[in-house]
């Protein structure tokens, strides 16, 4: 019987196999770090329509996050202000500054600044700003260190496994009350044990309890 | 195999009682030798391509659109497009799976448990058999993976498989569906090598009769998946371990895949789903319509390449006595699931059996009743057996009457649960039927191909069951 196939087709099996093994080795890597909401969300910065600098607002002049995110405190959205907030100094300061032209016209009319919305959640996911901020979780632990971006970025994944990170738990992720809205303070867990065993005390008496069952924030 | 059954002494008691001598019958018929039966099997393979294949296919091709058609419409649109609503969730789509996967038994049952059991009747029909599992499979595979509906959830997030993701989401491991997604690829991915496996040998056959014949093209193709078979006594011993080891692994596959969908149901709390009766008759039921649906593929074959040497009356009566035993079976678990009923004093169970019977659903419930019980009973006569257009006309009534069952079982339990606030009435949509008449054309055109391209009966298995394979004779035992 004349051959049909080279010698070199013995090695085919294994070849084959080495390269079918390579591939999903490669293709598993890089769904792995591709694929996932760490490399396709984490450092959008979209273009605002005003250059507002929160690190020279948040930062430099040390304005509380809450001067301007009004409600986060007692409402499950942060709220974005209307110009009128702006204009509560600007009216004085930079009253004529070009860059501010959008949010004068937003005072004029009415019509609110077209802010580009960076932090999305998908409409099944119900998430609470005020139950998180009233019990130690910090602006940082999500929006990252905004006193020092120019242009705001989203800094965290904001995926499924990374809020059930915290909810699973709690307490190496919590600060002081007081805190909460100091994006420069450390986490009380890492203040050593004391500041570690402060923050059980905290879930223990606030009786935290955050949920890891699917309805508690797909409602 | 089964040579050296005559290297055992003989009982020196035989002399006494002088048993009477019962020849066994011949799985070849008309003292074909291997030059035969090589050029039987490999001449359905090179010879042209007859017209009534094309046909078949045409037709098959057509039928098959219908499923496209429904699973496009079905991903483009939604799960609503299938009749669901409750009371009844589960419906055409697990009736239609359950089906499917219960028809692939018979295939694992002849490759596995008779090898181990040295059924040399086996041979002729195991080829087709395994084919038939495993595009049975792959009809049944479409319905649980179509009905999570976004489909591509079905692996990326890991609706069915589990993979590590971004969600941080697992399946539910206490859950039997994802039991199911386990036992079903399990079952698929070892139905196909043992299929595998057992076609390398002829197609090294094949191989080199192209080859002879000048074809390279096709001797490359066929040589690339013979993996460079040469029938040497190495490669052989090899292989009938392989073989073996194969059959052990598939063996308790013939149980365990059908208990775990039977769990789907058994694990519940509906009355008439929770009963510990639903493993044994969920398998005895399994192999009964395995091979309704094997005689229902092979007899018209046998019939078109005019196999009735190889597929000799006597396979068709080991396979009707098949029938006859798990059809009784199953009909002995129906009255079972009736007498623990009224036995276990459930009221909710009494009325889920009673309703069965006579409630809305009656008419699908004598339809099971009629096909499934009554129907196999006709096989204890041998003129029955005999008769192989009777034989075939009765596999169909195996073939509707084993779907029927699973809808009875599914949908009867579902439409009339615990609140009579919820009861309804389920109907399916027109999706649901095109969806599944377009898996006959599917599990056709697979079988099309399969009779065209591939050789459909294991020519080296076959040919050791001759009796020139047995030169000691088979007289002495």
């Amino acid at each position: 019987m004349s051959k049909i196939f080279p010698k070199s087709a013995n090695a085919l099996p294994l070849q084959l196999i080495i390269f079918l093994g390579v591939l999903g080795g490669v293709a598993a890597a890089g769904i792995t770090y591709y694929a996932t909401p760490a490399y396709l969300r984490v450092g959008y910065q979209p273009v605002q329509p005003v250059p507002f600098d929160h690190s020279l607002h948040a930062g430099q002049l040390g304005i509380d996050c809450r001067y301007c995110h009004a409600s986060v405190e007692k409402s499950a959205t942060s709220s974005v202000p209307a110009a009128q907030t702006c204009m509560n100094c600007h009216s004085i300061i930079k009253s004529a500054s070009p860059l501010l032209e959008v949010v004068r016209q937003s005072y004029a009319t009415g019509e609110p600044v077209p802010w580009v919305k960076i932090h999305k959640n998908p409409d099944y996911v119900y998430f609470n700003h005020s139950v998180h901020v009233n019990r130690g979780v910090s602006c940082v632990e999500c929006h990252g260190k905004v006193n020092e971006m120019p242009t705001v970025h989203q800094d965290q994944s904001h995926s499924m496994s990374w809020c059930l990170d915290c909810h699973r738990n709690p307490a190496a992720r919590i600060r002081e009350p007081k805190d909460v809205y100091n994006l420069d303070s450390a986490r009380l867990a890492d203040q050593g044990p004391e500041g570690l065993k402060q923050a059980q005390k905290y879930i223990h008496d606030w009786k935290v309890m955050p949920p890891q069952s699917c309805s508690g924030c797909h409602r | 195999m089964g040579a050296h059954a005559s290297d055992h002494p003989v009982p020196a008691i035989l002399a006494e009682v002088k048993p009477a001598v019962m020849p066994r019958p011949v799985l070849v018929a008309n003292n074909r030798d291997f030059h035969w039966i090589t050029e039987k099997i490999c001449g359905l393979v090179e010879g042209k391509t007859p017209v009534w294949w094309w046909w078949c296919f045409g037709a098959a091709a057509f039928v098959a659109s219908f499923t496209i058609a429904g699973l496009i419409y079905l991903v483009a649109t939604g799960v609503g497009v299938w009749g669901h609503a409750n009371p009844v969730n589960w419906a055409w789509d697990i009736v239609n799976f359950v089906f499917w996967i219960g028809i692939g038994h018979a295939g694992t049952l002849i490759s596995a448990i008779l090898c181990l059991l040295r059924q040399k009747w086996r041979t002729s029909i195991n080829r087709p058999a395994e084919a038939m599992t495993i595009f049975a499979v792959v009809c049944a595979a479409i319905f649980p993976v179509f009905h999570v509906g976004r489909i591509w959830f079905a692996v990326t997030p890991g609706w069915l498989f589990p993979f590590p993701n971004s969600n941080g989401i697992w399946q539910n491991f206490r859950s039997p569906l994802e039991w199911d997604v386990f036992a079903v690829s399990t079952y698929g991915t070892v139905s196909v090598l043992f299929w595998y496996v057992g076609l390398i040998p002829d197609l090294g056959t094949l191989r080199d009769r192209f080859t002879a014949a000048g074809n390279v093209l096709k001797a490359r193709i066929y040589g690339f998946f013979a993996m460079g078979w040469r029938g040497s006594n190495r490669q052989w011993s090899n292989y009938e371990m392989a073989y073996l080891i194969l059959a052990g692994i598939s063996t308790p596959l013939v149980l365990s895949v059908h208990t775990i969908v039977s769990f789907d149901f058994a694990v519940s709390l509906i009355p008439g789903w929770h009963t510990t009766i639903f493993p044994p008759y969920f398998v005895a039921g399994a192999i009964f319509s395995g091979f309704g649906m094997v005689l229902t593929l092979m007899l018209p074959l046998r019939a078109v390449y005019r196999l009735d040497d190889l597929i000799t009356q006597y396979h068709i009566d080991c396979m009707c006595k098949i029938i006859l035993a798990t059809g009784t079976m199953v009909g002995y678990a129906y009255s079972m699931e009736f007498f623990i009923a009224w036995y276990g004093a459930n009221p909710y169970e009494g009325f889920a059996f009673i309703n069965r019977a006579f409630g809305h659903y009656a008419w699908a419930y004598w339809i099971m009743i009629s096909c499934n019980v009554i129907t196999p009973q006709f096989f204890w006569f041998k003129a029955v057996r005999n008769n192989t257009t009777l034989v075939w006309i009765l596999c169909l009534f195996v073939n509707v009457g084993m779907w029927f069952e699973r809808f009875v079982i599914i949908v009867t339990s579902l439409a009339r649960d615990f609140l009579p606030s919820s009861w309804g009435y389920y109907s399916p949509s027109i999706v649901e039927i095109f969806t599944f008449f377009g898996t006959f054309g599917v599990f056709s055109v697979l079988f099309l191909l399969f009779i065209r391209f591939l050789p459909i009966m294991p020519m080296s298995e076959i040919k050791m069951v001759i009796p020139a394979a047995d030169p000691h004779g088979s007289t002495k035992h």
